[in-house]
Order: C-alpha cells, then sequence, then structure tokens
C-alpha cells in the first residue's frame, strides 16, 4: 500500500470558470498494464468508429490495475474526461474491456457473500439483521474520539471519489423498477438532489465542505491517490447501477447505506466539532443524520420491500447488494487503520 | 396489477423506528417550538431519545426493543 499523504490544500477556484462550471477531469494515472492499455486505447478513440479484433484483453499488473481501469471505463458514462472523445464511451474495446472487467469483478464480490433463501415479505427485516450484525470497525467512531486533523483530511480525500457524485449510480436504476419501487426511489432522490434547490444537493453540500477545509473540491481530484478498496467500493455501486441485471443489488446497497449513515454521520459532526472544523464540513454530515433516518425506512420497506414482492427474484440480490455495501465499507476502514497504523 | 390504485399514506409509523410524515410544511415539538420542513418526507422520533428533537436520528436503533 502506498504511503498516505495529506494533499496540496489548493483552491480549486482556478478551475471553475465564471458560471461555476466545474472542467471535467483528465484521465487518472495508470496502475499497470491493463490500465496503460485501456488508457492508451480510450485517448486515441475519435468520432470514427474503430474496429476491434477482439485481440485479448492484457492481465492486470495488480488488483488496483484493474480497479482504475473499471474506474475510468465507468466514467465514461458520468462525467467523462477532458483528453478522451465522448465517442470513446461506445468504443467496441471500451466495450468489451469493461464487460470483461465487471464480470471479474461480480465474481469476487459473489464469492464473499453467503445468501440464505429468504422470502420476498421478508426483505425489510433481512436487510435490518445484516446491518444490525455488521461488526465492521468504524471510521466514524474514530473520528469522533481519536482521530487527528490529518487524519480526518485524508478520509475526506478518500470519501471524496465518492462523495462528489452522491446518489448518482443510484439514478441508472429508476427506469429498471417496477412502479412502487420507481416512486419511492424517485422520492428518495430528490432529497438527495436538494429537493430542488442545487445549494443543498448532496454532493455539492460535500464540496463546499472540501473547498472549506483547503481541500479540492472538483470533481476526481483525488482520484491517483484513491485506495484500491475506494475504488472497489465505487466500481461495485456503478457496476449495480448500470447493469439492469443488477438492479436489485443496487437498491440493497442503497439500503444498507442509508441504515448505516445517520448515527455514523452523528459521530462525524461531533468528531469534526470537536476538531474544530468550519461549518460547510460539518453541515454535510449534519443533513445526513436527518436526511438518512428518513431514507433508510424508504430504502427499505419502500424500494427493496417492494421490488422484492413485486419480482420475487430479486429478494435475494437486494440481500447481495446491501452485504456488498457493509462488506466493502468494512475493507476500506480496515485498509484506512492499517495505513495510519492505528487499532480500530 | 399494471393499474392497481396503491396505498401512499402520508403518516407512516416504522416498526421500532420513527413516524414518517409526508408533505408537511412545519411540526410543532413538545415544547410548542415549530420547526419548518423543507424535505418531502420527514421522520420524527418516537423513542424521545434523539439528539435532534423533534427528528429522528437513528437512536432507536442502539435502544434494547421493547424498551423504547
Amino acid at each position: 500500500m502506498r504511503p498516505l499523504s495529506i494533499g496540496d490544500a489548493v483552491s480549486s477556484t482556478d478551475e471553475v470558470d465564471d458560471t461555476g462550471y466545474v472542467c471535467p477531469m483528465i484521465l487518472p494515472k495508470p496502475r499497470g498494464n491493463l490500465s496503460e492499455w485501456v488508457f492508451h486505447r480510450l485517448r486515441s478513440v475519435t468520432d470514427e468508429p474503430r474496429p476491434w479484433s477482439g485481440a485479448p484483453i492484457p492481465g492486470a499488473t495488480e488488483d488496483e490495475d484493474a480497479a482504475i481501469a473499471l474506474w475510468a471505463l465507468h466514467e465514461l458514462s458520468y462525467g467523462g474526461f477532458e483528453d478522451v472523445s465522448e465517442h470513446a464511451e461506445q468504443d467496441l474495446a471500451a466495450q468489451a474491456t469493461r464487460t470483461h472487467l465487471e464480470r471479474e469483478l461480480e465474481q469476487r464480490l459473489r464469492s464473499r457473500w453467503v445468501g440464505r433463501p429468504v422470502e420476498p415479505v421478508e426483505v425489510p427485516a433481512a436487510i435490518d439483521e445484516l446491518v444490525a450484525g455488521d461488526d465492521g470497525p468504524s471510521l466514524a467512531a474514530f473520528v469522533h474520539r481519536r482521530a487527528d486533523r490529518d487524519q480526518v483530511l485524508e478520509l475526506l480525500r478518500q470519501r471524496s471519489v465518492y462523495h462528489l457524485k452522491e446518489a448518482d449510480p443510484t439514478t441508472w436504476v429508476v427506469p429498471r423498477l417496477p412502479t412502487r419501487a420507481k416512486a419511492a426511489l424517485m422520492e428518495l432522490q430528490f432529497d438527495e438532489y436538494g429537493d430542488g434547490d442545487p445549494n443543498r444537493l448532496h454532493s455539492h453540500l460535500f464540496a463546499c465542505g472540501l473547498e472549506a477545509v483547503g481541500l479540492r473540491a472538483e470533481y476526481g481530484a483525488y482520484i491517483d491517490d484513491a485506495l484500491p478498496e475506494v475504488l472497489e467500493m465505487n466500481n461495485a455501486l456503478s457496476m449495480f447501477g448500470l447493469r439492469r441485471r443488477l438492479r436489485g443489488a443496487a437498491v440493497g446497497h442503497l439500503a444498507a447505506f442509508e441504515a448505516t449513515s445517520s448515527l455514523p454521520s452523528r459521530r462525524m459532526v461531533q468528531g469534526l466539532e470537536r476538531l474544530d472544523f468550519v461549518e460547510p464540513m460539518v453541515r454535510y454530515y449534519s443533513e445526513h443524520v436527518e436526511a438518512d433516518a428518513v431514507h433508510e425506512q424508504l430504502a427499505a420497506r419502500d424500494i427493496c420491500g417492494t421490488l422484492a414482492a413485486d419480482e420475487p427474484a430479486q429478494a435475494q440480490e437486494v440481500l447481495f447488494g446491501a452485504f456488498t455495501c457493509l462488506d466493502l465499507e468494512a475493507r476500506f476502514a480496515r485498509a484506512m487503520f492499517t495505513a495510519w497504523g492505528v487499532e480500530p | 396489477m399494471s393499474a392497481e390504485q396503491f396505498e401512499h399514506p402520508d403518516v407512516v409509523l416504522c416498526p421500532d423506528g420513527p413516524m414518517l410524515l409526508r408533505g408537511v410544511d412545519s411540526v410543532q415539538d413538545a415544547d410548542g417550538t415549530v420547526h419548518a420542513v423543507d424535505r418531502p418526507v420527514v421522520a420524527v422520533c418516537r423513542c424521545l431519545k434523539s439528539s435532534r428533537l423533534p427528528w429522528c436520528d437513528g437512536t432507536h436503533k442502539v435502544i434494547p426493543r421493547g424498551h423504547s
């Protein structure tokens, strides 16, 4: 694992134009042969469709090589890259590589999960049970009582990979849900997106917080420092959101995420106040105490419960997604504690 | 079931959890203070252990069931 270092405290104002438009990011640094090959291919895409021979995809040098490649391939469907043509999303080699890497990721995630049969009607209770039984180490508890300022800044940089596009991966799922689950997911997402007020958009609240504490707020600013566990977490979320087949896992992930947010967010607030962090950063977590107390109820019952009732085959998938959320967070927390050399 | 009419109550009592209120503009707490609501659904604390009364903050989950 690379040593953690505190990023340059750079204002992002020089990268925002007069309209407030944040310039798109450039491709991250490759982390091995595979990502080198993928990024080279992406940079060479033009508006002329290019055939692809189906030549073997290079093997990954290590896990994070595959993870950064898949992360970049998914980003083509979000904000894209300044140094890559918008046509790259449809490039045959990009699509084949993404499918290949997603298959590996999905197999790995499923191999970690021990499912058990569940009746659709039991799904909300089964989610509650998974969450109640979660014994992963808590980063929020560490921030609450023990973390120093630099450790919190490092955590914020790692979290920024997701929080700056918070809720977006789950929005892909909306058209794939039956009526009740669709309405409930929109009710939740509307709140994630600020209830119509751009200033209250959750990802925007996080960006304001980052800027206020002297960190870079533009999307993807810290991707080159992202731990492999952060990349895996983000890739799982994007894969669940982008593939219709995985819609149950996507909303199960959402339910577990929301159900493990209110109380930890409160501890984050207390930790940030202990360390005299400025109000905009505290506000992001403070907003999540109340919002996610609502969202967890909507997610478990109105979204996951009704999806399982309408499409019984999705019941297991919902629990797979919920488990994966908790498992990936635990892996990330352990990686952070290891990097800091502290006991959870 | 495509044209079924669904239940969509404005007040929902969550098992061992908060009360959800849909589409309200304000809530008066036990002290008489009126709190503005700026989201489509709010969760009102029922265990009375929340640090943010009248709103739920998830504390009910760490209270043993039956003692709330």
